[in-house]
């Protein structure tokens, strides 16, 4: 069903050109002209010196690019590869590019390219993002090999991060996904993994990818079908974190992206997560996490300024989403100058699961509910950064791993809340 | 001539004892549909009002801004306030019912005229409603919007909003209504001229500075250098 609707027929062709296929490499592009060549090269060169006896297709889902994306995508010789490497691979390696749509969407680019997974019957689909400025030749490798050689699902990334970098990730994201489904995924929101074909499958088999839900977080969903599904799930490191895309910069955006597609699978999923009372260890190939001190440049006070405008502003609603006692903690907050600023661990995990069950209510709308968490964010940011101004790489894993203890310890209360909130 | 100033009373006296006779039996009959009506009408007020607890349409109004409105006015909540609209409207209905069987020349008309009235009123009522859901939600966009965005006048933003979606909405229930439509628009008219030009003034003249910083802002002079000291989210 899906085929009918998504895959043209010139795109059903090259794929039946193609035929059956053992590994599925997809790009979702949009105007990637600067960083795709190096990104394909990388692939290739991965295919050529870990995979070369493998069936294996590389996917471009473009979004209508104007850049000339496409162009370069097909441009890149695998000879040129060939001649850097030394190594040749026993089976040609074609690219297919099709044009999902007039503009970019990441969830028609993965449903494209799952699509495309499940007719060639692939045994593994590996997402990279054509962004990946810092790919290695060895991605490929580390993400496919737990699927082929030891039978997991889900290949979740691990990075080597600045220590101020990947906030939401660190601070709301990660402990909360694992306090409430119990597995500590540390990048459920990924720009590169791989699913088997049974995963790949499933997914494109279920429902809502007719909903802004799914269609702007199907990343976040994957993960979390992965883990509710009784999926194997494991990570593997890559290496160092390529930087963000221009839409993670729209901070609102990246909101909708993630914490919305998480909030919202909590909806579909309460029977399973409202059991889970323990968090599981998921297997981790290479380093659990690696974490770099360069400094950074940001604006303190600007922080603080949004910080304390939207909890003066935003009154209103907040008062329709949060709890009384939260929101006088969070005006107290406000009052404080730099020096003294600190957003509490318990203080924000409660702050996030009262905003998780105003979602489910929809006590006001959705969307709006997301954006107010913002400011918020913004708040907990700014007290990450002074908490770990100095702090070492240890010092900063422990942290975040003391605030996932303060979600998993308050979970009790998500489930109260989810409950009771009016 | 006693003869027949008691034969002009016994005629009197006839003929008010036949208008009691033709009339009687009517006025209790129009009784009886007051007191029914009555009763119909305060349990259609309970069911309107029991519905209304159901669908939380308290908490809706209570989003919308309407119950603050209400509040300020020193009215009853909505819900109590639309069962009782429904409770009135019911029962002078059903009294205007009663009255017309009374056959009483000129007040069939009115009658007719209300009921006439009850799909516009319904209809303003309407949109009333939606006006001020509308006025509640576009506000609260803006001003999360405005919010993180950094915008110093946010709070000032959202509540123009509101004050001019709901001007714009009253207008158009009295024009349903019919009530005052000239004098409405003309008021609709200048309110909004004045408003816009106060703004374009208090922006252009009195906010240089916010002006200057709304327009980089918007040309994107500085906002490239804004994000660069973002933290990266994810």
């Amino acid at each position: 069903m899906a085929e009918e609707t998504l895959l043209n027929d010139e795109f059903l062709r090259q794929l039946m050109n193609v035929g059956e296929v053992d590994i599925l490499v997809g790009l979702p592009t949009y105007n990637n002209a600067r960083t795709i060549e190096p990104v394909v090269r990388a692939i290739q060169a991965g295919i050529l010196k870990c995979f070369p006896r493998e069936r294996v297709v590389i996917v471009s889902a473009d979004g209508g690019s104007q850049d000339g994306t496409r162009d370069l995508v097909t441009g890149v010789s695998i000879d040129d590869v060939w001649k850097a490497s030394k190594v040749y691979a026993l089976r040609t390696l074609p690219v297919v590019i099709t044009q999902y749509g007039h503009s970019p969407e990441a969830g028609l680019a993965l449903r494209t390219i799952l699509s495309a997974a499940d007719l060639l019957r692939a045994r593994a689909c590996v997402l990279i993002s054509p962004d990946s400025s810092t790919i290695e030749v060895d991605w490929l490798q580390r993400l496919v090999r737990p699927i082929y050689n030891e039978g997991f699902d889900l290949v979740s990334p691990m990075y080597r991060r600045q220590k101020f970098a990947g906030v939401l990730m660190r601070d709301l994201l990660y402990p909360m996904t694992r306090a409430v489904y119990g597995v500590g995924i540390r990048e459920p929101y990924a720009s590169e993994f791989a699913i088997s074909g049974r995963l790949a499958t499933d997914f494109l088999n279920g429902e809502g990818w007719d909903d802004d839900t799914t269609r702007n977080g199907a990343a976040i969903l994957l993960s979390v079908m992965a883990i509710t599904g009784k999926y194997r799930v494991c990570q593997a490191f890559l290496g160092v974190k390529p930087p963000q895309d221009r839409s993670s910069a729209d901070l609102v955006e990246a909101m909708r992206r993630t914490v919305g597609a998480l909030f919202s699978s909590l909806d579909a999923n309460f029977q399973f997560w409202s059991g889970v009372t323990a968090c599981q260890p998921v297997k981790t190939f290479g380093p659990e996490s690696e974490v770099t001190l360069e400094p950074i440049t940001v604006d303190l006070g600007r922080m603080r300024e949004m910080f304390v405008t939207g909890v003066g502003e935003l009154e209103a609603v907040f008062k329709t989403v949060l709890d009384e006692r939260t929101l006088s903690e969070l005006q107290k907050l406000a009052s404080l100058e730099i020096d003294a600023f600190r957003y509490p661990a318990e203080l924000w995990a409660k702050t996030v699961f009262e905003f998780a069950a105003s979602y489910h209510k929809s006590v006001i709308s959705r969307d709006h509910i997301l954006q107010a968490l913002v400011p918020l964010y913004r708040g907990r940011a700014l007290s990450f950064l002074l908490e770990n101004q100095d702090a070492s790489a240890e010092d900063v894993e422990k942290n975040v791993e003391s605030l996932c203890g303060e979600f998993e310890r308050l979970k009790p209360y998500l489930l109260e809340v989810w409950a009771d909130r009016k | 001539m006693w003869q027949i100033i008691v034969s002009e009373l016994m005629q009197v006296l006839h003929e008010l004892a036949a208008g009691v006779e033709h009339y009687l039996p009517r006025a209790v009959v129009m009784l009886v549909i007051a007191v029914a009506g009555w009763l119909i009408a305060y349990l259609m007020k309970v069911l309107v009002r029991s519905v209304l607890r159901w669908t939380r349409f308290s908490k809706l109004s209570e989003h919308t801004g309407a119950a603050q409105l209400l509040n300020q006015a020193a009215l009853p909540s909505s819900s109590e306030l639309l069962s009782r609209v429904v409770f009135w409207v019911a029962w002078v209905g059903f009294v205007l019912i009663g009255v017309s069987i009374l056959g009483i020349v000129g007040l069939e008309e009115y009658t007719a005229r209300f009921f006439l009235f009850l799909p516009r009123l319904f209809a303003a009522l309407a949109i009333l409603f939606f006006g001020l859901l509308a006025a509640g939600f576009f506000s609260r966009a803006a001003l999360l919007a405005a919010v993180n965005a950094n915008f110093r006048a946010s709070r000032l933003l959202s509540v123009s909003i509101r004050i001019f979606i709901s001007i714009f909405t009253l207008s158009m229930a009295f024009e349903v209504l019919g009530v005052a439509e000239r004098t409405i628009l003309i008021a609709f008219g200048t309110a909004f001229g004045a408003v816009m030009f106060g703004l374009a003034i208090a922006f252009g003249l009195g906010g240089q500075d916010l002006a200057r910083e709304f327009l980089e802002e918007r040309l994107d002079k500085r906002r490239g250098q804004q994000k660069e000291d973002e933290l990266s989210p994810l």
